[in-house]
């Protein structure tokens, strides 16, 4: 009914997507781990970084992967003052609440960047777009397969930043003890923000490895938000191994269900898997408890 | 209670006045506001009384108005006849999501993620299956008929909904004064301590989304009523379930009449940004900046207000 080689194509278009997906999702597992807050505004913040890797590139010229510690400063500072101006003031009491601050934090992010930017869709066309790579059956894009290999990259830094820093120390002492942290000394507030700033850090990565093959509207958040959000429910909420293996199945899952369902019922495979996981085993793949 | 009673017979008498002393614009407007008053009341229920924030409330208001629509235009039915099976099915649906989430234990923001996705599953649905012809939207023929649930004058759409707006506080007030409605209080305020004095918490979570979902139903086919046209992005989209969360969380979720105060306000904040948009030309763009006020509002509402604008009211002592 359907030819190997097209399903083996549609495996590694979905793990290349899912490259970048992990990115994602493990800034939005970082936050949850650590400051227990379940960040909506996500989709939305990295929509407003892809929004800067297009300027830097329409108006600087900049390369998108060229942008990347620009846009991961950037964005890591972005996220530490938002923490310290709105999230870490109200970062208490029922958890709604919390989801409720950032439901409006991302309704703003989303119409700001409408008025400011224009509805249009954005692209950005690097010299390398039409590039292909023939792996097998399969031709992949140049770009996505460097997005590929450089978000690995970036995580496994920020894995061994996470195990090896004085910092990365000082969060895991949080996410397991708050308490007994600011006990021995550890300034938890600091590591809130900090945590909070790596995470949307992990999104300015993200915007700049998406941005060579993907494209940009202010709405774009939407499409990313529900995505990460099951990759991390998937994966076990707060778990690092997790964010990154449910976001290579995500990506699997949504090229696969694009390729047999279609564009349109394609995308419903994901919406289901979060639903089953958090009705079945809302502890994820990998998450401690719930 | 009693001070109440005074405003609200000159706030009903100004209502039945309102569409008879101003242009049709105003009618409309104050027919939206009812409207967004009580498809918001059947938000506030879940997310108010019973405290079980919902992100995807949506799910029903499009079940209502593709339900009706459906057996309207495909099947020939009464379209009054296919209110009631749609608020029958939107309350089906709430029953389901209740009974899968709640029965899984689902509670705050993981009850919150799993009705958008649910919301999700349903536009993805409404744009794939035929019977809803897809993302091409369905079209009502025009033929206003009072027994076709279609009207010529607005004046009587603007009735209909200020009744639903009334049947919806009295729903809420029927709520503050019975044990259902104070059970759900009990639920909202600590689940466990509410299930340690007897309450049977799931039954009566299933019990308060299936009413929630029949309601909100209810709005999704006057919706379709009213402008003839639905397709997956009105119906399922994400805008209508914010809308219903932002009208009770302003005004003040689980309050009587929070909904309606969220919902004029809102109204207010609408006109007075078309207004600012006609003045300063860099603002053309109406609908992000009103946007943006209602994100700022959440925000302020949440980390100042927890109450809603109600709670403005309540702070004033209430013996002299």
């Amino acid at each position: 009914m359907f030819d190997p080689a097209f399903l083996v194509a549609g495996v590694l278009n979905g793990l290349l997507a899912g490259g970048i997906y992990v990115l994602v999702a493990v800034g939005l597992t970082l936050i949850y781990g650590v400051l227990h807050i379940i960040n909506f505004a996500h989709g939305s913040l990295l929509m407003l970084a892809m929004y800067a890797v297009f300027y830097l590139w329409r108006l600087i010229g900049i390369d998108p992967y060229a942008a990347l510690p620009v846009v991961i400063a950037g964005a890591f500072g972005f996220g530490f003052i938002l923490y310290r101006v709105l999230i870490g003031r109200y970062n208490h009491g029922r958890d709604e609440n919390i989801l409720l601050i950032t439901l409006g934090l991302s309704i703003v992010i989303d119409n700001v960047a409408l008025l400011f930017f224009g509805g249009d869709t954005q692209t950005i066309d690097v010299p390398y777009a039409g590039t292909f790579v023939e792996i097998g059956a399969a031709f992949l894009p140049l770009p996505k397969i460097i997005s590929f290999g450089a978000s690995l990259v970036i995580c496994a830094a920020l894995g061994l930043y996470m195990a090896k820093s004085d910092m990365g120390k000082a969060i895991r002492a949080v996410a397991k003890e708050r308490q007994g942290a600011r006990l021995v000394g550890i300034d938890v507030e600091n590591v809130f923000a900090v945590c909070y700033g790596i995470g949307i850090a992990c999104l300015g990565a993200a915007a700049c490895l998406l941005m060579p093959t993907y494209y940009v509207t202010p709405s774009s958040g939407h499409a990313f938000v529900l995505v990460a959000f099951t990759i991390v429910v998937l994966g076990g909420m707060g778990s690092f191994a997790g964010a990154a293996i449910g976001g290579f199945i995500i990506g699997i899952t949504e090229s696969l269900g694009g390729l047999f369902l279609g564009e349109q019922l394609g995308q419903i495979g994901i919406s289901l898997i979060f639903i089953l996981i958090l009705l079945l085993k809302p502890t994820g793949l990998f998450g401690s408890k719930a | 209670m009693s001070r109440a009673v005074p405003l609200c017979v000159v706030g009903l008498a100004a209502a039945l006045a309102w569409p008879l002393l101003v242009p049709n614009y105003l009618v409309t407007i104050g027919m939206l506001a009812f409207f967004t008053a009580f498809i918001g009341q059947s938000w506030n229920i879940a997310g108010g009384f019973a405290g079980q924030t919902s992100f995807g409330h949506v799910v029903f208001f499009g079940t209502g108005a593709y339900t009706s629509t459906i057996l309207q235009v495909t099947y020939g039915w009464n379209p009054w006849l296919a209110w009631l099976v749609a608020m029958a099915a939107g309350g089906a649906v709430g029953w389901m999501i209740a009974v899968l989430s709640f029965r899984a234990g689902l509670r705050g923001s993981y009850f919150a993620l799993i009705t958008l996705a649910f919301a999700e599953v349903f536009r993805i649905l409404a744009n794939s299956v035929p019977f809803t012809k897809g993302g091409l939207g369905m079209l009502i023929k025009a033929d206003p008929r009072p027994e076709n649930f279609q009207f010529k004058d607005p004046i009587w759409i603007y009735y209909l909904a200020l009744l639903l707006c009334i049947v919806s506080l009295l729903i809420a007030w029927q709520l503050t004064r019975s044990r259902f409605g104070a059970r759900l209080v009990a639920i909202r305020e600590n689940e466990d301590a509410a299930r340690a004095l007897g309450i049977d918490v799931f039954a009566e979570k299933v019990k308060m989304l299936t009413l929630s979902g029949a309601m909100c139903a209810a709005g999704g086919t006057f919706y379709a009523q009213k402008y003839l046209y639905i397709d997956p992005g009105i119906a399922f989209g994400v805008d209508k379930s914010v809308e219903m969360l932002l009208v009770s969380m302003v005004g003040g979720a689980g309050t009587i009449f929070g909904p309606l105060i969220g919902s004029f306000t809102l109204m207010g904040i609408n006109e007075v940004t078309r207004w600012l948009a006609s003045v300063v030309p860099a603002l053309k763009n109406v609908q992000p900046l009103s946007l943006i006020v209602y994100g700022i509002m959440l925000i302020l509402i949440v980390a100042r207000l927890p109450d809603g604008l109600m709670s403005l009211f309540r702070r004033k002592p209430r013996h002299a």
